[in-house]
C-alpha cells in the first residue's frame, strides 16, 4: 500500500470517520483515563467506593484541589504486597508457557491444512473456526469433566490400566495449561494456516531436486516463510492469556496466580475500585509492548498484500 | 503448497481436530446422562432438557441475553462497517493511527480491563447500571471485530465499479448501498454474527458492567459451574452449540452458493465480452 492519499471528503465523509471516531474515544479511550485516575484516589466507604471525585461543577479550584488529593498510595501497595508481583509474573510465565505449547500443536496442524488437497481445505478451516464461534466459557466447562478426579480422563486411564490412582489435574496449573492452548489455538492456527498456505510449493520442489533432506528444507524454507504467521499468533495467544480470567478461575486451583482473577477479587470480593483499578493500569502498561509490536506486525502484513 | 499430505499431516490433523471436538462432544453426550453425576453414564434421558423449561431464572437470562446479543450485534455491524471503510477509504486524517489503534487493541485487550473501565465510565456519568449499559460495553468492543471482518473484505474489492458508478453521477449514499454493500454483505453478515455470538459468549465485561435485573446467560452458567457440574448445565451448553453450530454452517453454505453465482457471473460477463 502507498501512503494514503489526502482524499477530498464531503460532509458525509466527515461523518463517516466522526461516528465511530467519537464511539471509540468515548467508551474505549475516556475509560482508560478514568482507569487511570481512580487508581490514584483512595477507597472510602461510599458509593463509588472511592474518593476523591472529580466534580466539574466545583470549577476550577475544586478541580485543582481534587489533583492534590491524588496519591500513588495503591501503586506503592501493589509493590509491598507481594501477591501482586508474583500474579503479574505468574500470569506472564503460565502465558507464555501456553502460547509455546499452543504452537507445539499447532503447527502440524496448520501445517497439515496447507498440505491437503484443495477441495478439501475449505471444509478444514471451518473445523477450526467452528469451535471458536463456540461459547468459550462452554468449551472451558467441557473440561472441568474431563479432568476431574473422578472425570473421563482419569476413568479412561484407569480402565486402560495405565494408572492405578486417579492424576489430580483439575485444579492445577496444568489444567490452565490445557485450558488455554485449547481455548486458544483457533487464534495460532488461522494466522499460521494463512501464510502456510500462500508458501510457494517450488522453493520445496528445488529443495528436494538439490537433494536437501525434507527436515532441513522445513527447517530452512517453511518455518522462516512462515514465521509472520507464527508471530501474529503467538501474539493473538499470549497478550489475551496474560490477563486471563475465567479458565484460571474455573480450571486453576487457588494457588495458581493470575492477575486477572487477582484484580476480579480485588474487584468483586473485596471491593477495592482504587487497587484493582491500579492493578489495571500497570497489567496495561506489560502488554502496551507486546500490543504494539503486534499492531506493528499487523501493518507490515496489510501492507505487503495490499 | 502443492504437494500432498504425508502420513505425518494425516496424524496431525486427525488428533488435532479430535483434541477440538472430543470436549465438546462429551458434553453434548453426558447431557443426555440420567444419572445426576455427570461423569457416570447412567442410561439415556432428555429430562434435563424438560426440568430446563422450568427454570424460569435461566430462561428469562437467556432471553436478556438474546436482546442484548440482538442489539448490540446490529449497531455494532453498523459501527464495525464505517470503521472498515474508513479504515480502507478515508485515506489520510489527523489521528488515523490512533483511530487504527481503537480498532485493533480491544482485540487482544484483556477482558477484565475493558469490563472494569466501562464500569468506571458508567459511575463516572453516574449512569444507573443494567441492560443497556451491557449493550453499549458489547457494541464497543464487538465493532472493532466488525470492523476487522469487513476490512479483510474491502481490501480485495474491485474498485472501478464503484469508480463508474460515480462518474456516471451516482450519489456517495446510492453508490454504497447499490454497489459497495452487496459485495460486502458477506463480510458484514460474517461481522454481524461474529458480533452477536461474541455478546451471546461474554462473562466478564457483562459482569461488570451490568446492574440488578440483567443477568445474562453466561453469568448464570458461571455462578452454577461455580457449585459444580451439573447435567443441566450441559443441557444449557448443548443447546447453545448445536445453534451456533446450525447458523455458522447455514452462513458458510450460502457465503460459498454466493461465491460460486460470482464467479459463473463473471465468466458469463467475461465470455459475453470475448
Amino acid at each position: 500500500m502507498d501512503k494514503p492519499a489526502p482524499v477530498k471528503r464531503t460532509l458525509g465523509g466527515w461523518a463517516l470517520i466522526a461516528v465511530p471516531y467519537v464511539w471509540l474515544l468515548i467508551f474505549f479511550l475516556a475509560p482508560f483515563l478514568i482507569v487511570f485516575k481512580i487508581s490514584l484516589s483512595q477507597v472510602a466507604v461510599a458509593i463509588p467506593p472511592y474518593v476523591p471525585t472529580f466534580d466539574l461543577a466545583g470549577g476550577w479550584q475544586a478541580f485543582v484541589e481534587n489533583l492534590g488529593d491524588l496519591s500513588l498510595e495503591n501503586y506503592l501497595w501493589l509493590t509491598e504486597d507481594d501477591l501482586y508481583w508474583k500474579s503479574y509474573l505468574s500470569s506472564v510465565v503460565i502465558a507464555g508457557i501456553s502460547t509455546f505449547l499452543t504452537l507445539l500443536i499447532g503447527y502440524p496442524i496448520a501445517y497439515g491444512m496447507a498440505r491437503s488437497p484443495q477441495s478439501l481445505r475449505p471444509t478444514l478451516l471451518m473445523l477450526v473456526i467452528l469451535p471458536f464461534w463456540t461459547s468459550f466459557l462452554i468449551r472451558v466447562y467441557a473440561w472441568i469433566g474431563i479432568l476431574k478426579n473422578e472425570g473421563l480422563l482419569n476413568q479412561l486411564l484407569m480402565a486402560i490400566g495405565i494408572i492405578d490412582e486417579p492424576l489430580v489435574i483439575l485444579n492445577t496449573n496444568t489444567a490452565v495449561y490445557i485450558g488455554i492452548v485449547y481455548s486458544y489455538l483457533p487464534f495460532l492456527v488461522l494466522p499460521l494456516y494463512a501464510s502456510l498456505e500462500r508458501l510457494d510449493g517450488s522453493l520445496l520442489e528445488a529443495a528436494e531436486d538439490l537433494g536437501c533432506p525434507p527436515w532441513k528444507a522445513f527447517w530452512k524454507i517453511t518455518l522462516p516463510l512462515s514465521l509472520p504467521g507464527v508471530i501474529a499468533g503467538c501474539f493473538l495467544v499470549f497478550i489475551p492469556a496474560v490477563g486471563e480470567f475465567v479458565i484460571p478461575d474455573l480450571l486453576g486451583g487457588s494457588d495458581t496466580l493470575m492477575i486477572g482473577k487477582t484484580l476480579w477479587t480485588e474487584f468483586f470480593n473485596n471491593r477495592d475500585w482504587p487497587v484493582s483499578s491500579a492493578v489495571a493500569v500497570i497489567l496495561l502498561i506489560i502488554l502496551v509492548i507486546p500490543i504494539v509490536l503486534f499492531q506493528n506486525q499487523q501493518q507490515k502484513i496489510a501492507e505487503k498484500q495490499a | 503448497m502443492t504437494r500432498g499430505p504425508t502420513w505425518f499431516n494425516i496424524t496431525s490433523l486427525v488428533m488435532g481436530f479430535s483434541f477440538l471436538y472430543l470436549p465438546i462432544v462429551l458434553l453434548v453426550i453426558y447431557s443426555f446422562n440420567k444419572s445426576r453425576l455427570v461423569t457416570v453414564w447412567g442410561g439415556f434421558s432428555t429430562e434435563w432438557y424438560v426440568s430446563l423449561l422450568h427454570n424460569d431464572q435461566l430462561l428469562d437470562a437467556a432471553w436478556v441475553t438474546l436482546r442484548v446479543a440482538f442489539v448490540s450485534a446490529s449497531v455494532a455491524t453498523v459501527l464495525g462497517t464505517a470503521a472498515a471503510l474508513v479504515l480502507v477509504r478515508s485515506g489520510r486524517f489527523i489521528g488515523r493511527s490512533l483511530f487504527s489503534g481503537m480498532i485493533f487493541a480491544p482485540l487482544v485487550m484483556p477482558e477484565v480491563i475493558l469490563g472494569l473501565s466501562l464500569l468506571l465510565l458508567f459511575v463516572a456519568m453516574d449512569q444507573s447500571r443494567g441492560f443497556w449499559t451491557v449493550i453499549l460495553a458489547h457494541t464497543t468492543f464487538a465493532m472493532c471485530y466488525v470492523a476487522v471482518v469487513v476490512q479483510s473484505r474491502l481490501v480485495g474489492f474491485d474498485k472501478s465499479i464503484e469508480e463508474a458508478a460515480e462518474d456516471l453521477g451516482c450519489p456517495p449514499v446510492k453508490t454504497f448501498f447499490l454497489i459497495t454493500l452487496p459485495i460486502i454483505l458477506p463480510g458484514v453478515v460474517a461481522g454481524w454474527m461474529l458480533a452477536f455470538t461474541l455478546s451471546l459468549d461474554d462473562l466478564v465485561v457483562a459482569s461488570f458492567t451490568t446492574g440488578p435485573g440483567a443477568t445474562t446467560l453466561p453469568m448464570k452458567i458461571y455462578s452454577q459451574v461455580r457449585l459444580g457440574v451439573t447435567p443441566e448445565i450441559n443441557a444449557v451448553c448443548t443447546i447453545l452449540v448445536v445453534l451456533v453450530t446450525c447458523a455458522v454452517i447455514a452462513a458458510s453454505l450460502v457465503t460459498r452458493r454466493q461465491q460460486v453465482q460470482k464467479e459463473r457471473d463473471e465468466r458469463t460477463a467475461f465470455g459475453a465480452e470475448g
